[in-house]
């Protein structure tokens, strides 16, 4: 188990310098849409809720993983379509111009 | 033959992350963008269908039915939403993923509990505390953002007496409740006290911050949420959700960099509160003021004063976003354009309450996105234009950040529109911006008022010029 957390500190450092140099520079405009779409990939923990909420008999860690499962999904779902709502009218406009 | 099914689970977890950083990736350019967001969505289906084949995972039915419920609550959120709601909908969306991560570290900490013969190993305890903690902050902290955004709740900062030692207390309280749990880490009533403090600490932390700070808010807590999600991975041991919270929080912290740095002041100073404490300096000055003169014009001299410019530059705000007057300075901008008058918009960085706001706002009415210009490309133009048109936008104009040492705004990078030759303020009327600070542009002799709320103005604007 101890040797599971320090890979997953190795993994979550070397994720986070990716994360830095991944977006290091972006233009204003896509402040926004780049917010809201990041905010959607941090649903992720969908994954973790569905893992949890898996047991087949009901118990508490049951039901408090079926109520992540719906707080996730809306935040996966509603952050990607969202975002892509916003990006639509930025490429409608940018066909114009 | 039975190790195939889990392998490849972790090869689709590996898959989702990778899409997940290139989606990231094309999101930063304008070209790229809206692939860039298919890319990562992708990535995410992926990721949870790889999850639902995962053996332990036997209650699917239910998962499912959950899963739908979300994605339709989702889809019609986003549908409807309006764009100028666009940081009460992020901000919503933060808390929820908090949310959905602290959820995760609770229920961990009670399967392991009912496990015959339990005995939770010190790794799990520290990593559930960490999940509870940050899940539990962005998770109230988001809800309190949502609420100042929405309204609900007013959006000036709100400060009580020993509010940062009460803060501290509860801080200490939380390490020794920490402390406590690793010591015999199977006590329901402490860890439930440890969430509980995690919810308290999350509204507490936004409570006194101002809506003009919004922007920095809204992307820590974005970050936030990507870290909760890190720690909901430590407390599952799943290196996807680490990989994938990670990145989140790395690309809120860079854009929380980017908003301090647009106002000058360290992170530190926005969390806690120099504004509130800044308030005083600003009645001093509105003290100063209130012998001074304030020049209101019509509409009519408005529109006479802009049709007749050779060039007009723009200055968005929040006020513009609250009036939804946006797709009537479209209108404005393009009569002006149809007599000749050169029309730009200058974008501040922190203008509205979050990143990119004003944006998302023009783009939302079709406006050309090459005539958005950065404060670093605009002010040098400022001496050449003629009007300069501020659409309820305060501090980001206010002239006191260049000379004022006294004033709380002192050092905050504005747009210089006091170098135009004349200044039109939209405005609904001469309360103070959110920090408190008066604003002298609004004394000086080029500057004209024109109040009411900005879609009145600008559609009046709009029918005036129509007929010069």
């Amino acid at each position: 188990m101890e040797a599971a957390l320090l890979t997953g500190l190795v993994v979550f450092v070397l994720a986070s310098f990716v994360g830095f140099e991944l977006i290091n520079k972006v233009p204003p405009t896509l402040h926004t849409p780049l917010m809201s779409g990041a905010n959607a990939i941090s649903g992720i923990a969908v994954v973790g809720a569905m893992l949890i909420a898996g047991s087949k008999e009901w118990n508490i860690t049951v039901i408090l993983g079926l109520v992540a499962v719906v707080f996730a999904t809306i935040n996966v779902v509603g952050g990607f379509l969202v975002t892509d709502r916003m990006l639509q009218m930025f490429k409608k406009k940018e066909v114009k111009a | 033959m039975s190790n195939i099914l889990p392998t490849g689970i972790e090869l689709t977890y590996l898959l989702a992350a990778s899409l997940f950083i290139l989606g990231l990736k094309k999101l930063g350019s304008p070209a790229t963008a809206r692939q860039g967001n298919t890319i990562a969505a992708v990535g995410m289906l992926f990721a949870v269908v790889a999850t639902l084949l995962n053996q332990s995972v036997l209650n699917y039915q239910m998962i499912l039915i959950g899963i739908i419920i979300g994605s339709l609550i989702g889809a019609i959120v986003a549908q409807k939403v309006e764009m100028t709601d666009m940081p009460q909908m992020v901000g919503l969306l933060n808390g929820l993923g908090g949310a959905a991560s602290a959820l995760v570290a609770v229920g961990e900490f009670w399967r392991l509990l009912s496990m015959p013969g339990a005995e939770v190993p010190l790794d799990a305890t520290i990593t559930m505390i960490l999940g509870v903690l940050i899940g539990g902050v962005t998770l109230t902290g988001s809800l309190l953002a949502f609420a100042k955004l929405q309204g609900w709740v007013k959006g000036t900062p709100v400060t009580f007496p020993l509010q940062q030692p009460f803060n501290i207390l509860l801080l200490v309280g939380f390490l020794a409740g920490s402390a406590y749990m690793i010591v015999s880490p199977e006590s329901p009533p402490v860890f439930l006290a440890l969430v509980g403090i995690s919810l308290l600490l999350g509204a507490l932390f936004v409570l006194p911050i101002g809506g003009a700070d919004m922007p920095v808010v809204i992307s820590m807590l974005n970050s936030f949420s990507g870290l909760a999600a890190s720690a909901a991975g430590f407390v599952l041991m799943n290196n996807m959700l680490i990989i994938a919270g990670a990145l989140v929080g790395a690309s809120g912290l860079i854009l929380t960099q980017i908003m301090c740095k647009a106002m000058n002041r360290p992170l530190t100073n926005v969390l806690f509160g120099a504004f509130g404490g800044a308030i005083t300096s600003g009645d001093a000055i509105t003290g100063t003021r209130s012998d001074q003169v304030v020049r209101s014009i019509g509409s009519e001299e408005g529109a006479m004063m802009l049709g007749y410019a050779r060039s007009v530059v723009i200055i968005p705000g929040y006020g513009m976003a609250v009036a939804q007057a946006q797709h009537s300075v479209r209108e404005l901008a393009d009569q002006l354009e149809k007599m000749g008058v050169e029309v730009r918009y200058a974008i501040h960085p922190v203008a509205g309450r979050m990143p990119g706001h004003m944006n998302v706002l023009l783009a939302e009415a079709n406006v050309p996105y090459t005539q958005l210009h950065d404060m670093e490309d605009i002010n040098p133009e400022f001496e050449r234009t003629d009007v300069a048109l501020v659409i309820g936008a305060n501090d980001v104009v206010n002239p006191a950040a260049r000379h004022d040492t006294n004033s709380p705004i002192y050092g905050m990078p504005i747009l210089e529109v006091d170098r135009a030759r004349n200044t039109i303020v939209i405005k609904r009327g001469m309360n103070a911006g959110f920090s408190g600070v008066e604003n002298e542009l609004f004394y000086k002799d080029k500057t004209m008022m024109l109040f009411g709320s900005a879609r009145d103005v600008v559609d009046q604007l709009v029918s005036e010029v129509k007929q010069l």
